[in-house]
C-alpha cells in the first residue's frame, strides 16, 4: 500500500552544531534527507549518528544552525517516529504498548483493536498480544517498538542501531520488517555501525566521523568508490580513529 | 498477666466499645489517606515532571514536611477551626473531619516526597519514549502514574502508617471524645493514664495486627501486579 508523499520531508540540516558542554558531538552539518529508500547514517561510535536522529525527530535543538521539516521548523513529531537503541516498553502488555501509542497519537478508540492486530501481525508477533512487554526477549522487544513506532501512522521513521545486540535470526526479522515498512512508502532514516546492514538496506548513505558528514549520497556509489581516505578505511573495516 | 487474657476476651468477644474504636479509627486513617493521595500523588509527579527556579528547596522542604510533628500540625489545625479562627463557622472542631483534616496534613508531605523520588525515577526511564511520542504534561503524569503504581503503594502504606500510629493530632482537634471521637492510639492514650490495660492492650493488639495485614494485602498485591504488568 503507498500513501502519499511524506509531509515532513525533505528535512534539511543547515550548518548544524549540537554541542554538549566543551564538546562538539556535531560539526557544521549541512544534509538533506529526501523521499524514498531508506537513508542509513554509518560510522563509528561516537561519530553522532544518534545526536542527528535525535535532531531530524526534534528530540533535541541544534546549538547552532536550524533544522526544518519540509521547509519549516519547529514542527512536533506528530507524523514522526522513532526507535531507540534500547526501546523502553511501558508496564504493560504488548496490546497495551501500542494501544498507549494508538491513543498518544488521537487515533479514535474504535480503530485501536484492528490496528493493533494489523501491527503485530506486520512484526510477527500475533501471538504475544497479552504478554507483558518486559518479558519479550530483546529481538521481539525491538519488533514491539517498531510495531508502537508505526502506531502513530508516521510518514518518516527513524531507527537508531535496531539490531545492536541482536542474533542473526532477530536482525533478519528486523531488517525484514524494515523493508515492509519502505515498501509502504515510510522514509525510513537508520543509524547502525554495520556495514553488512547498510549495504542490505540503504539507499542512500550518510557517512559521519567525529561528527562531520564526510560523504553521502547513494548508497551503491559510496560502496563502490569512496571518496575519502576515511571513508576507504571504515569500509575496508580497519580502525578508524 | 490478668490484663493480657482480658485484652484477649474483648477482641474474641467482639466487645461493641472495641470495636466502634477500631470502625471510627479506619475511617478517620483511610480517609485521610485517600485524600492525601489524590494530592500528594499528581504534586509528587509535578515536581518530579518540571523545572523550575527553587526546585530543590522546594523538594527539601517537602521531604522535611515528612518529620511534620504532629502535635504541632494539631495544633494549627484547631487554631484554624476553633471558635474564633477563620474556619470556625464550619463547626467542625472536635469531630472526626477534623481528625481527618489534620491527618490528611500530616500525610501528604509523605506521599508526594516518596511519590516525588518514585515518578522522577521513571520519568528518568521514559522520558525518551513520551517525548517522541509527544505525550502533553497531563498525559505524561498520569502514565508515570500508572505504570508507577506498584512502588507507590509503598508510599500509600508508609502514609498509613503514619495516620494509623498518629495520636498528638488528632486528640488536639478530636478532643478524644468517647462514642465520637475516640481512636485506637487516643484510647490507648486515656485508658493506659486511667489504669484500664485490657482495653489499652487490646486495641494496641488490633492496631498492630491491622498495620500487619494492610501491608501484606498491599505486598500481594503489588507481587501480583508485577507479575501481570512487567
Amino acid at each position: 500500500m503507498m500513501r502519499a508523499p511524506p509531509s515532513d520531508l525533505p528535512i534539511r540540516f543547515g550548518d548544524v552544531t549540537v554541542s554538549a558542554g566543551a564538546v562538539t558531538v556535531l560539526d557544521r552539518v549541512s544534509l538533506a534527507i529526501q523521499p524514498g529508500a531508506p537513508t542509513v547514517l554509518i560510522g563509528p561510535n561516537g561519530a553522532g549518528k544518534t545526536t542527528l536522529l535525535r535532531l531530524a525527530m526534534g528530540l533535541i535543538p541544534p546549538s547552532r544552525g536550524h533544522v526544518t521539516w519540509d521547509g519549516v521548523a519547529g514542527v512536533p513529531p506528530i507524523k514522526r517516529a522513532i526507535v531507540f537503541q534500547r526501546p523502553v516498553m511501558l508496564r504493560r502488555s504488548v496490546a497495551g504498548n501500542i494501544r498507549y501509542a494508538l491513543a498518544a497519537a488521537d487515533i479514535p478508540r474504535e480503530r485501536h483493536d484492528a490496528r493493533i492486530a494489523e501491527l503485530l501481525a506486520l512484526v510477527g508477533l500475533p501471538d504475544l498480544a497479552s504478554r507483558p512487554a518486559r518479558r519479550l526477549s530483546g529481538g521481539e522487544q525491538q519488533r514491539l517498538a517498531l510495531a508502537r513506532a508505526l502506531a502513530r501512522d508516521p510518514t518518516v521513521l527513524f531507527l537508531d542501531e535496531p539490531t545492536a545486540s541482536l542474533d542473526p535470526a532477530s536482525t533478519k526479522a528486523v531488517e525484514d520488517i524494515v523493508r515492509a515498512i519502505a515498501a509502504r512508502g515510510i522514509k525510513v532514516v537508520m543509524a547502525t555501525h554495520d556495514l553488512g546492514e547498510a549495504r542490505r538496506l540503504a539507499g542512500d548513505i550518510v557517512f559521519l566521523h567525529r561528527g562531520r558528514v564526510v560523504e553521502s549520497g547513494d548508497a551503491q556509489a559510496f560502496f563502490r568508490s569512496p571518496q575519502t581516505g576515511e571513508a576507504k578505511t571504515f569500509i575496508a573495516g580497519e580502525l578508524l580513529l | 498477666m490478668q490484663s493480657d487474657t482480658s485484652a484477649l476476651a474483648l477482641i474474641l468477644t467482639a466487645d461493641p466499645t472495641l470495636l466502634a474504636i477500631v470502625r471510627l479509627s479506619l475511617i478517620v486513617s483511610l480517609s485521610a489517606v485517600a485524600v492525601a493521595a489524590l494530592i500528594g500523588l499528581p504534586l509528587g509527579a509535578l515536581i518530579a515532571l518540571t523545572r523550575f527556579r527553587g526546585r530543590e528547596g522546594v523538594v527539601v522542604l517537602l521531604n522535611a514536611l515528612m518529620g511534620l510533628p504532629p502535635v504541632v500540625v494539631g495544633l494549627a489545625v484547631y487554631l484554624l477551626l476553633s471558635r474564633s479562627g477563620p474556619l470556625g463557622p464550619l463547626g467542625l472542631l472536635f469531630t472526626p473531619a477534623a481528625m481527618i483534616a489534620a491527618q490528611t496534613i500530616l500525610v501528604t508531605p509523605i506521599i508526594a516526597a516518596l511519590a516525588r523520588q518514585t515518578i522522577e525515577d521513571l520519568w528518568t526511564e521514559y522520558h525518551d519514549e513520551l517525548t517522541a511520542m509527544n505525550v502533553g504534561p497531563l498525559h505524561r503524569i498520569a502514565t508515570l502514574i500508572w505504570d508507577g503504581r506498584f512502588s507507590l503503594i509503598v508510599a500509600l502504606l508508609a502514609g498509613f502508617g503514619r495516620a494509623a500510629a498518629e495520636v498528638g493530632a488528632i486528640i488536639i482537634v478530636g478532643g478524644n471524645i468517647d462514642g465520637f471521637t475516640r481512636t485506637m492510639t487516643t484510647a490507648i492514650a486515656l485508658e493506659t493514664s486511667k489504669g484500664d490495660l485490657p482495653l489499652a492492650i487490646g486495641l494496641g493488639a488490633v492496631l498492630i495486627a491491622i498495620v500487619i495485614v494492610v501491608n501484606a494485602f498491599a505486598w500481594m498485591l503489588r507481587r501480583a501486579g508485577e507479575r501481570l504488568a512487567r
